[in-house]
């Protein structure tokens, strides 16, 4: 049985502007996943090693990293999958580093922001009136692009995101497709302009890869492709009956 | 050339205020309540400025983890009076009733206002909303988006936040001091993870809605975040913590992670056995069970239906008879959830399937899954009236932070995210109704404290490389004293062990240890910040819970096991003070509900 394994860690001091890889070596425990080690290493080894955490069960998406060169949650990859080691940790492909692992993700919620991510309503019902109704069929129709818990392992994993920093991405236009796919949302029209802009789904090439790493099964690629098909009947719409396409 | 001429500057700001920003409304914390409230702040007026401050992104905090559901009273087999009732007798009468009662009266506008945000609720067949059945809860009235509720509720709250220009968020933005003028609250000191600098965000009121702290203790469904920062600022600027002593350990977390598994898994009709595969709830008071094959099974009120701490009690005693088994990480029972077959709990129970298959290696379809009782919530907090105010001018508190007290002595499952909703809502409106005419105080005055507190916070890292005391050490033994002295069962030893510990350990933090010297994502402060915020959470619980000489609802003391309205049915208040908290009560507000045994079991 191993009694040991080795991280490989990313370090970045913005305060010195120097970047290196850093090893520990920490207790190995079959139930420990790469996120118990990073505590044990900040709680009694280093201090002033940083990274994100808060949940630890895989549904806040504070922790996501790239582990031997792979998006996951450090929360749900466990050290006994990477053995005998050593286990290389660095911060999120596709992101400027704030320090050691942490990210700067602030231009996701600008781009989330874009695609207004909330129920659009041209009659916004009083409360008195009840709840919109919406039959278990239609909940299903959107459910799995609800999942998004924004993690940003997706965007770590796009190539797309990696050479065109202002495509919006899979997380967002996911989102955007779970609105629209929403039966009491009537805001498709208003969402049109950016998700067929430059930076919108034609950007996505359909590499899939999104999907492969979203740890929540929310398939970003699907819902693009999705967007795509209603797009392309939008556009043309758009000449056949241009005082239907916009409102 | 750039930095030779801005190095003069940087000196200067030594000597100098920190910089202050201006809004109307700041709220402090970015989950279901602080959202909420910057909704309603911004609804009672587009041109007010409203600050969310959060010392995470909103979508990271912890209102993300609830899982079973939002209790409110629509469908027509219900009434208001049916859910006072279970709250009240819930709460072992400590609840205040006027509060419970508008609380349950204004939870089902706020639910179906969430609906109309976007929430995706599970459904029946006619597109209504579903409801499921919770403990202690006589009727279905739990709303449910399958088993992520709070995730749910999280993220359609922060994606509506968005429409609303007036909402300016400081995310990543540690809340450090309250800034008070002429005895109204006008602001908070706040430090930004990022460049490590302290500002002061001032404001006409302030809410607080930092959520729990359930991180002083070892063994906790909490996330890392929960440790009790929001109530440390109300605390330290004199405001009391009221009935901090009432812990709520939930029945059903995975042994070592702490990991929730939600009671909807009872809801729906999953059962808790002991080695000997008794349904041992039975032998303690919570009523006869039935065959799971009979469908009025589960009963509401009755067996694994019963109220949380009820049942996370039943399994000491159950642990003191030999009955439990044991493992690596400790005693255990089994949530056996086997007969309600594959497609029932992966429609509404997915989440449980994937932690229990990822994080305990136990599949629930085809084994039972092995749980303990864990601290979850905190019924106490911040002392608030029915509109989130505090007894500091200006000060609001709402969710999990604040003690309203429509829980009193032991919370009800699917009461908390409603609660976040009604008092977030309330606090979020009068806030800004207060704001909207009024001038701020005196700036400068506001911007010297924010300046001490940016000196406190520099000292701790200036004094760190000289200290000798490591954060985790003192943060391990102080949840150590809490479970071992001031866990599910007390006494007036175990108290004032506990008690004693935490004095030492409130000493030896002066002394505490930082290997970090840097400015940015200094993230071993934020450690340091939230142990210091701990230890006085820590202190608040255990001295209330020595004070109170009785056994309600999660405040159990072996030593004095009944009941005695006569002495305590009232509200224990923590004030702070320097070694350890002064204790004070004020009584218990009871309209039409007169205390009685609370019974369980149909």
């Amino acid at each position: 049985m191993v009694d040991s394994i080795t991280l490989e860690v990313f370090r970045y001091s913005p305060d010195s502007g120097r970047d290196s890889f850093q090893s520990y070596e920490v207790e190995f425990r079959d139930d420990w996943v790469v996120l118990d080690a990073l505590n044990f290493i900040k709680d009694h080894i280093d201090g002033t090693l940083s990274y994100r955490w808060s949940c630890r069960m895989g549904v806040c998406g504070s922790c996501g990293m790239m582990v031997n060169g792979y998006p996951v949650l450090s929360c749900s990859a466990f050290l006994r999958d990477y053995l005998p080691g050593p286990v290389r940790v660095e911060p999120l492909n596709n992101f400027e580093v704030e320090r050691d692992l942490i990210i700067d993700f602030d231009d996701f919620l600008e781009k989330l922001h874009s695609v207004k991510p909330w129920l659009v309503r041209e009659d916004e019902a009083p409360v008195e009136a009840g709840e919109y109704l919406q039959t278990p069929a239609e909940l299903a129709s959107y459910k799995q692009y609800t999942m998004c818990i924004n993690c940003m392992l997706c965007y770590a994993a796009c190539p797309v995101a990696g050479h065109e920093p202002e495509f919006i991405g899979p997380a967002a236009l996911a989102l955007a497709h779970r609105y629209n796919m929403d039966s009491r949302d009537q805001g498709r029209e208003q969402r049109l302009d950016i998700l067929l802009s430059n930076e919108g789904i034609w950007d996505c090439t359909f590499v899939g890869e999104c999907s492969v790493v979203c740890p929540k099964h929310v398939d970003p690629a699907g819902a693009i492709q999705q967007s795509k098909v209603s797009g392309i009947v939008d556009y043309y719409k758009s000449f056949l009956t241009p005082w239907m396409a916009k409102k | 050339m750039r930095s030779a001429q801005l190095r003069p500057l940087r000196d200067l700001r030594m000597i100098r205020n920190v910089e202050s920003k201006l809004h109307d409304v700041v709220i402090v914390g970015g989950g279901g309540a602080g959202l909420r409230a910057a909704i309603a702040a911004a609804e009672v007026d587009p041109g007010l400025d409203i600050a969310v401050v959060s010392k995470v992104y909103p979508m990271r905090s912890h209102t993300v983890a609830a899982e079973g559901g939002m209790a409110a009273a629509i469908k027509e087999n219900d009434s208001f009076e049916h859910h006072i009732y279970d709250t009240i007798s819930g709460s072992d009468w400590l609840a205040d009733q006027d509060a419970v009662e508008l609380f349950v009266k204004e939870a089902p506008d706020e639910l179906i206002q969430l609906e109309h945000w976007g929430c995706p609720w599970s459904r029946e067949p006619n597109g209504t909303v579903a409801v499921r059945p919770f403990g202690g809860m006589r009727i279905q009235r739990t709303w449910f988006a399958a088993d992520k509720t709070g995730f749910h509720v999280l993220h359609s709250l922060f994606q509506t936040t968005m429409r609303y220009a007036s909402v300016n968020r400081y995310d990543e933005w540690f809340a450090l001091d309250l800034l008070v003028d002429d005895g109204r609250c006008q602001g908070v000191a706040a430090l930004e993870l990022r460049s490590g600098e302290v500002k002061a965000i001032l404001g006409k009121a302030v809410i607080i809605c930092t959520g729990g702290g359930g991180r002083v203790f070892p063994f906790t469904t909490n996330a890392a975040i929960k440790t009790g920062d929001g109530m440390t600022l109300a605390y330290r600027a004199g405001v009391a913590l009221k009935d901090m002593e009432f812990v709520q350990y939930h029945p059903t977390g995975l042994p070592g992670t702490g990991i929730l598994i939600t009671e909807a898994a009872r809801g729906e009709g999953g059962i808790l056995v002991n080695k000997n595969g008794r349904r041992y709830l039975q032998d303690y008071n919570l009523g006869r069970p039935l065959d799971i094959s009979d469908p009025n099974h589960p009963q509401n009120r009755t067996m694994e239906l019963g109220p949380r701490d009820r049942l996370s009690q039943a399994f000491i005693l159950e642990e003191q008879k030999g009955n439990v088994m044991q493992g690596e990480y400790g005693s255990y029972v089994h949530l056996d959830v086997r007969h309600l077959g594959e497609k029932l709990i992966d429609s509404k129970l997915p989440f449980v399937r994937e932690l229990a298959l990822n994080y305990g290696g136990i599949d629930p379809v085809t084994e039972p899954i092995p749980v303990r009782p864990v601290v979850h919530y905190m019924m106490g907090g911040i002392d608030t009236d029915i509109r989130g105010a505090t007894s500091l001018p200006r000060l609001f508190a709402a969710g999990e932070c604040a003690c309203v007290s429509i829980n009193g002595a032991n919370r009800l499952g699917s009461n908390s995210l409603t609660e976040l909703l009604v008092f977030g809502a309330r606090a979020g409106h009068d806030a800004a109704e207060l704001a909207a005419g009024s001038e701020i105080g005196d700036v400068g005055a506001l911007e010297a404290q924010a300046t001490a507190s940016e000196s406190r916070v520099r000292g701790l890292v200036s004094n760190g490389n000289q200290g000798t005391e490591r954060i985790a050490d003192i943060r391990q033994e102080m949840t150590t004293a809490m479970e071992t002295g001031a866990g599910i069962y007390r006494t007036e030893e175990s108290l004032r062990a506990t008690c004693h510990k935490l004095v030492e350990l409130r000493d030896r933090f002066r002394n505490v240890n930082l290997d970090d010297s840097g400015l940015r994502y200094n993230t071993e402060l934020i450690a340091a910040l939230e142990l210091d915020c701990m230890l006085d959470v820590a202190q608040s619980v255990a001295f209330s819970a020595l004070a109170r000489k009785e056994s309600r609802g999660s405040h159990q003391r072996t030593d004095y096991p009944d009941r005695d309205d006569d002495g305590y049915l009232k509200h224990s208040l923590a004030y702070r003070e320097d070694d350890s908290p002064r204790i004070e009560y004020k009584p218990v507000t009871i309209t039409k509900w007169p205390p009685a045994a609370r019974v369980y079991g149909s």
